[in-house]
């Protein structure tokens, strides 16, 4: 069934359907966790040869792959757990702090 | 055995439910089965195992997962009932929150007797008055007819799409739950016809309309948004719960609403009750009535929710108002919970009786024909004076 929630942030008490209940699968995708993360991993992608042990332990599901091959972590959902960094047997995968990624990011460098 | 005619019996408050319990038929009964476990659960439960229902019975290891049962069930879209007593619905505090934010239809009998401590078996309402704001629509019952007719009626109102409310109907411990009393039966058929099949708000086994039950809401939170729904049903259910009782009385010849009254076209001054007391208040009042003095009397049936409105325009012409509460709030003065918000109800009006509360009855203390009549003369001479001698009295204890 499609329900649009995509403006539920708005929702009158009215709106929403009783007893607090979730209408349609699948739509926790919607809803980006990866805001609560304080520190953020960043792969050296020279030294990971994708051997895809990260995503097998990666408890959100944040290590996106196509073809065998990490393409990226995706930070929309990432909660910066670090569980990656330490499973990581060739040291791939570092943590830093999230604001100091975020200030990086805006300062371009 | 199906009741194919109605008839008259004599049954214990407890039986009375129990076969009730047996008409409705649940699809799911999940209960704790031993102290402080009622005759209730004991009664259906041989019912259940003789074959008279198609209910799945499920006996729990405490009250806490019995009510967990329930919400599990009726999400599922089962008809489901529980029924508890005291310590029990204490145990169940928590899970009473989840079925009514939830938002599913379940019918508890509880017999209200009072929480420890000390130690104590007899009836008092404080056990459901601690449940008084966990969104259950509450409705008391004078004898075991009324509580009979009233899990009869829960079923419709619980399940009424303008409510969606879980039901408790509250029977007081010992005086009714297990003292013998005459009443009227109706046949299954009847009953069946009555209840009808069950309405949802949802269902969890509707393979093509997925849902998820009970989710976490603390990101972006919509709390405010849902307890305000619930706030809205229970104000539906003020309409559904007189508009039920009308159409029982129509198969019943027994009437509800959301209180019952005695001599108000005339009445000076009024006493409130609920509960079997509401019994011995009523011999009394019948009494006085004889010889001339204006006494009217309620019986408050739906404690939630709280007809305050139907109340103020009832009461306000008359001279005073002694509110019985079977409970305290212990909140240093107060009064009881029913005194606290009959009081409160007035306080926008300009014309309003004089109000005093008696609390009486705590751990089955006796509500004695003489208890009664002492407090009547004493609400009849603060009618004449015009003057409340003391706001919260405590009636039979010992000074």
């Amino acid at each position: 069934m499609s329900w649009d929630i995509s403006n539920i942030q708005e929702w009158s008490w009215k709106e929403h359907p009783i007893g607090a209940v979730i209408k349609a699968p699948g739509n926790s995708r919607l809803i980006k966790t990866g805001g609560w993360r304080s520190l953020r991993p960043i792969r050296d992608e020279e030294q990971c040869n994708d051997c895809l042990i990260c995503f097998i332990f990666c408890p959100e599901m944040s290590i996106l792959v196509a073809d065998e091959k990490i393409e990226k972590i995706d930070l929309d959902f990432c909660k910066g757990c670090g569980i990656c960094a330490e499973e990581c047997p060739r040291d791939a995968i570092e943590i830093i702090d999230e604001i100091e990624a975020q200030t990086k990011e805006k300062s371009g460098t | 055995m199906a009741l194919l005619e109605s008839k008259t019996v004599a049954l214990v408050g407890n039986d009375a439910v129990a076969e009730a319990m047996r008409q409705v038929n649940p699809d799911v009964v999940a209960a704790y089965p031993i102290t402080p476990q009622t005759d209730i659960v004991q009664t259906f439960s041989a019912m259940a195992a003789d074959g008279l229902v198609k209910t799945e019975l499920v006996n729990v290891e405490s009250e806490h997962s019995a009510m967990s049962a329930c919400i599990g069930a009726a999400a599922s879209g089962a008809r489901v009932m529980t029924a508890t007593c005291s310590q029990g619905l204490a145990l169940m505090w928590e899970l009473l929150y989840i079925a009514s934010g939830l938002r599913l239809p379940i019918v508890m009998p509880n017999v209200n007797r009072a929480l420890s401590a000390p130690i104590n078996i007899h009836c008092d309402h404080g056990d459901s008055m601690g449940a008084r704001d966990s969104g259950w629509i509450q409705l008391f019952s004078e004898n075991a007819q009324e509580a009979y007719d009233n899990i009869i009626q829960a079923v419709r109102i619980s399940e009424h799409p303008d409510v969606y409310l879980p039901v408790m109907v509250l029977l007081d411990g010992f005086i009714i739950s297990h003292a013998v009393d005459r009443m009227d039966l109706m046949e299954d058929e009847k009953v069946r016809n009555f209840i009808g099949e069950r309405s949802e708000p949802y269902t969890m086994l509707d393979s093509k309309n997925p849902t998820c039950v009970g989710p976490f809401d603390g990101l972006y939170g919509y709390f405010f948004e849902f307890k305000r729904q619930q706030e809205e049903a229970m104000k539906n259910s003020f309409q559904v719960i007189q508009d039920v009782g009308k159409e029982f009385e129509k198969i019943s010849g027994r009437s509800y609403g959301l209180f019952q009254t005695l001599g108000m076209e005339d009445a000076e001054f009024v006493v409130i009750a609920q509960g079997s007391g509401a019994g011995t208040i009523r011999h009394q009042v019948e009494c006085m009535r004889s010889s001339g003095i204006p006494v009217g009397m309620i019986k408050l049936r739906s404690f939630r929710p709280f007809p305050a409105k139907q109340l103020v325009e009832l009461l306000s012409g008359v001279k005073a108002v002694a509110v019985f509460d079977r409970s305290d709030t212990f909140a240093g003065g107060m009064g009881g919970p029913v005194f606290i918000e009959l009081r409160s109800s007035f306080y926008e009006q300009e014309k309003k009786p004089l109000i005093t509360n008696y609390i009486y009855g705590l751990g089955g203390r006796d509500l004695s024909i003489a208890l009664v009549k002492q407090a009547m003369q004493e609400i009849h001479e603060m009618a004449s004076s015009g003057r409340v001698k003391q706001m919260v009295n405590y009636l039979g204890l010992k000074e």
